[in-house]
This record gives structure tokens, C-alpha cells and sequence, in this order.
């Protein structure tokens, strides 16, 4: 299976072979090819705002800490002491001078070196010095958001990111003043399925209607959401199951694009502008009051007339710029997967704006949702259905051959329902498995 | 009926999924709500595994009626195991009630094992009780967890 040829062989214009979900070798091969090789989002600066501040996360198979080493740097150190290989740091996230070993008692500073050894002198002093943590090799930020690549050498950050840095900015730029904080929570939620599902889901605008028909149903025979002044929590989740019962014509006429590294975004698809900025409610006008105030109108107006939906940053993230939420993919075996949603607050908004956030995360991306426990259901029997042998090809053909290809660089699908980003992702993930 | 019955009752409903008799315990006002950290008080600034007002939980119901409720067809069965019963406040016609509970679930091949301080705030009412608010805390709520499609 190693071999390059056999690898190119799994991956055609149009299809896929069901190897590349189900096999197990293949998943060890590609956590480290595609997890050790490319850049990774570990997570946001906000996380880690003081030196000493740290949170732990996997990248692949790696356990790292992300920590603030100082006021402009931070670090990302491999969880596992030099000694006997312990994690030297509890899961989850606080703030430290030293990693102290549990088990022996080796401490080492933010930078991970190491600092203090008990029972010295049963070692020959010239080998401990230059034992530290395993300092993982690159790490970049990009406009607050923290990546890290396993491999010393590669693309820069920049150039990985190419055209889809633009979605990072909208991200962003939305905030007055350019200013978000991680918020509100984390949610953890796990499937048997292989960690590439979620990322050919995220773009998927033929799948709501099928997939969430039970959400969809439920919320339209719901009472109507209130008027501004007379709105109830429910609203939110109501509008946005509504809003996924978009009809076709409307899935089509939004449009889908790709990128070489097998990063992607959709258009928006909500026409109930409660949702997504509609500026006769009161909220928005005085976000848009404070956006301008920082910005400027000329640019307030470019940062809201940009309208994307999810954008996909591959290999493990997915997050989206209207409600503010990140998705971070965690492989743990070709069968199993967990995904981290975080929830993003904008500093200098109206706190309406971020209560919306959280109704949305809840009814949207919660363990318990109305609407993402039928995602979960159908990743598991995708991945049921693919253990199957008899039939070998997964097939992805939809708007096959009239792909466009853009000026910036990006394809653009042939509508809005385009498969043309599982292609471009799979494209991708030829590149890092045959690269030498 | 007295609160140890009544909480048997509502465990019995959902045990036998008879959830739209078990919808009508609710009061008009009532919150369901499963939060998702420890000691959680706030369910406005923070997310929750469920949050639900009244309308969003009889949303959860009709959902599992529908033909097409992937996660629900079929619907997990459980034993609710409700234990520890005290009534830790009464004032007027409401009680607060802290209960265990040790719900097993099965589906799909996937058997799971819940544990949760369960705290109910309960009006009477003909004889009766009506929840006005029940809150589950699950020892797990801030682990990795599979996707949720039951009622605790």
C-alpha cells in the first residue's frame, strides 16, 4: 500500500476509492504525511493572552502544549518528558513558570529546556545539557490564530494559507477594532468515522435537505420568531433550521470555491437577514455604528458586503466568520474522530451579538443539538457503508468538468452544490501523501 | 403523588417514550437544560450540551416523530435510574429537588453509561407536580462526547 503509485491510484478526477477512509494503513501513512507535514490550527492567541499562559491540544498524534513563552512568542512544545516519556503537563489548559514531570520530578521553563533535575549526580552533567522538551518546529500566526507544522521545512504559513487567508481576514475584520476573544465554551463532540467526512460535509449544500429534513420540519411548524423588542431565545435556532430548508434553486445560486491546498469556502445562504446582519434590526445598526467608527464607512462597507459561509482550512479546521465559530478536526483513528468548537466574542460589539453566538452555537454545533447529532449519525454510516468491500468507489462527480478556475487562484464549483471542493481537497491530499 | 413518585413517573415516561405525556410536565416557562461545564450558572454567555425553552424542547419531541430523524430512528432505549431524592428547598407552591441519576443507554450497537446531579425545580399543581426548570449536570459534560439524541 506504501508505495506512491498505489496511493495515486486511490484518488481519480471524478471518484475516490474507499481505502482512503477505511484503511487503516492508510490513516498511519497519513497522519504522518499530511498531520506531520502540514500546518495545523491549534487554536487562537486569546487562549493564551499572559507568559506562562498554556493550553494542550493534539497535532495528529502528537499531545503539544501551546504556551506563551513571552510577551511576543509563542511556543508549541511536545507533551512528553525526555526522560521516561510521561506528559509533562496535565490535559487542558493554565498558566505555569516550569513543566514539572510527575514522575521523576524534571522541570523545564516555557521554552522547554530543561531547568532542574533532582538526584544530579547519577548523571554525567554534559548529557543533560542539551536535553529539553521537543519543541515542535514551526509555528506562525496568522491575525491571531496560531498554526504549527511538524516539519522543519515547507511552505510558509502565508503561502499555505494563499487565497484563504481572505476568510481569516473577514473573520476578523468583522470585529470593531480587529479585536476577538475564544468564548463561551468548548464543545467536544466525537464520531466512529474517518476525520476527513466532516471536512467534505461543511461545503455541502445538497446535503441540508436531506440530512436535517427533521430539524428543518420541526422548526417550521415552530411559532414565529418575535419582532425586534419581542424576541425569544428560541429565534435564533427556529430562523437557522428554517434557513437550512433553503430551497435548491437557492443552494445552486450560491456559489463554491476551492483552493490547490485543498482549502475551500461557500457563499452564504441565508436570505432571513436576522441572522446574518440585516441592518433594520437594532443590534446591527449599532454594530455597524461601532464598525465604522474603527474602520471607517468605506471599509465598514467592504467587511459586510463579503458574504461566506464555512470555509474549510485543510487538513483540521473548518470555521465560519457570521456567527464566529472554529472547528478543529482531531483524527484518533481511521475510524474515530473528535471535533473542538470554539466560539469567538467580539470585544467591542453589542453583547446581543454574542448571546446570538451562543443560541446559534448550541442549536447549530452542540453535542446535544437539534441539527448536528444527524451529521454525526450520517458520518457513521458513511463509514459503515465504505467498510463494505464489494463496492470500491465513492463517487464525486457532481458539477464534475465545468469547474472554473479564477484569477486569484481559486476554482470556482459550477454552482453553489459544486463537488469541486472534495475534489480539490483529495487533489491535496494526494500532494502531501506522494510527496517525497 | 409525592416528589419521589413524580420524578419515577417522569423517568417512567421517558423510559417508555411516551415523550409528548412527558412534555406536558413542563410548565409554559420551563427550561431544560444540560450545561455544558461544571458549576455552570450562566446559560446565555456559555454554551450548553441542551438549553432548551419550552419551545425548543417540544421541537426535540416533534423531531422524533419525523420519518427522517436519523439519529432518533430509532429512538436510544434507556433505563433512567433516579436515586439520592431530597427536596432542598420549598417556598410557596415550589420545591427544589436534587436527585442522582444513572441512565443507561443503548443504540446502534453503542451502549453508554450517564451519571448526573439532577436538580428539578417543581410547581404543584392538581395533586400533582409540574417542572418549571430541570437541570441535569452530567460527571462527563465536558468530555469528548458522541452526539446526544436522548432526553435525560
Amino acid at each position: 500500500m506504501a508505495a506512491n503509485e498505489q496511493l495515486a491510484m486511490l484518488v481519480q478526477p471524478d471518484r475516490v476509492h474507499r481505502a482512503v477512509y477505511a484503511d487503516a494503513g492508510v490513516f498511519d501513512l497519513e497522519m504522518e504525511r499530511i498531520f506531520g507535514r502540514a500546518w495545523l490550527v491549534l487554536g487562537h492567541a486569546s487562549q493564551v493572552p499572559k507568559p506562562g499562559d498554556y493550553f494542550t491540544t493534539r497535532m495528529g498524534r502528537e499531545p503539544v502544549i501551546v504556551v506563551r513563552k513571552d510577551a511576543d512568542a509563542i511556543g508549541v512544545l511536545v507533551n512528553r518528558c525526555a526522560h521516561r516519556g510521561a506528559t509533562v503537563c496535565a490535559e487542558g489548559r493554565g498558566h505555569v513558570e516550569r513543566f514539572v514531570c510527575p514522575y521523576h520530578g524534571w522541570s523545564y521553563d516555557r521554552s522547554g529546556a530543561l531547568r532542574a533535575v533532582p538526584v544530579p549526580g547519577g548523571y554525567d552533567k554534559k548529557k543533560l545539557e542539551n536535553i529539553s522538551l521537543t519543541p515542535v518546529p514551526r509555528v506562525a500566526v496568522y491575525r491571531g490564530f496560531i498554526f504549527a507544522s511538524l516539519a522543519a521545512g515547507g511552505p510558509s504559513l502565508e503561502e499555505f494559507l494563499g487565497p484563504a487567508r481572505s476568510s481569516f481576514d473577514d473573520l476578523v475584520d468583522r470585529a470593531p477594532g480587529g479585536e476577538l476573544e475564544v468564548a463561551g465554551g468548548v464543545f467536544k463532540h466525537a464520531y466512529n468515522g474517518n476525520w476527513k467526512l466532516v471536512l467534505e460535509n461543511h461545503l455541502d449544500g445538497a446535503h441540508p435537505l436531506y440530512v436535517h429534513a427533521s430539524s428543518i420540519a420541526a422548526a417550521r411548524g415552530a411559532p414565529e420568531p418575535g419582532a425586534p423588542g419581542a424576541e425569544h431565545y428560541f429565534d435564533i435556532a427556529v430562523r437557522q433550521m428554517r434557513q437550512n430548508g433553503a430551497p435548491e434553486a437557492l443552494w445552486e445560486s450560491i456559489g463554491v470555491w476551492a483552493t490547490p491546498r485543498g482549502h475551500g469556502w461557500l457563499g452564504d445562504y441565508h436570505t432571513d437577514k436576522r441572522l446574518t446582519g440585516g441592518e433594520d434590526h437594532p443590534v446591527f445598526k449599532e454594530y455597524k455604528k461601532k464598525l465604522i467608527q474603527k474602520a471607517g464607512q468605506a471599509e465598514a462597507e467592504r467587511i459586510l458586503a463579503v458574504t461566506r459561509w464555512n470555509t474549510i482550512i485543510y487538513p483540521n479546521c473548518s470555521f465560519m466568520s457570521q456567527f464566529r465559530q472554529l472547528r478543529i478536526i482531531h483524527p484518533l483513528a481511521v475510524d474515530r474522530s473528535v471535533i473542538y468548537t470554539y466560539s469567538f466574542r467580539m470585544k467591542d460589539a453589542p453583547e446581543q451579538m454574542f448571546r446570538d453566538t451562543i443560541a446559534f452555537a448550541n442549536v447549530v454545533n452542540g453535542t446535544g443539538s437539534l441539527v448536528l447529532a444527524d451529521d454525526l449519525e450520517v458520518y457513521e454510516r458513511l463509514q459503515r457503508g465504505l467498510a463494505s468491500g464489494t463496492a470500491e468507489w465513492v463517487y464525486l462527480g457532481r458539477g464534475y468538468g465545468r469547474d472554473a478556475d479564477e484569477a486569484d487562484g481559486t476554482r470556482r464549483g459550477a454552482s453553489g452544490t459544486s463537488e469541486v471542493f472534495i475534489r480539490a481537497q483529495l487533489q491535496a491530499w494526494l500532494g502531501y501523501m506522494t510527496q517525497r | 403523588m409525592n416528589v419521589e413518585q413524580f420524578l419515577y413517573h417522569e423517568a417512567r415516561l421517558l423510559d417508555t417514550h411516551q415523550l409528548e405525556a412527558w412534555l406536558e410536565l413542563f410548565t409554559a416557562d420551563a427550561v431544560y437544560w444540560v450545561p455544558l461545564e461544571r458549576e455552570q450558572r450562566d446559560a446565555q454567555h456559555t454554551s450548553s450540551l441542551i438549553y432548551d425553552d419550552r419551545t425548543l424542547l417540544g421541537l426535540r419531541v416533534q423531531q422524533a416523530c419525523h420519518p427522517r430523524a436519523h439519529a432518533r430512528l430509532p429512538l436510544a432505549r434507556t433505563v433512567h435510574q433516579v436515586s439520592n431524592v431530597s427536596i432542598i428547598e420549598e417556598a410557596g407552591d415550589e420545591l427544589k429537588v436534587a436527585s442522582t441519576l444513572a441512565l443507561i443507554e443503548w443504540r446502534n450497537e453503542k451502549q453508554r453509561l450517564w451519571g448526573a446531579l439532577v436538580e428539578h425545580r417543581l410547581r404543584r399543581a392538581n395533586g400533582s407536580f409540574r417542572i418549571a426548570h430541570k437541570r441535569v449536570e452530567l460527571v462527563n459534560s465536558e468530555g469528548e462526547l458522541d452526539g446526544i439524541a436522548i432526553l435525560f
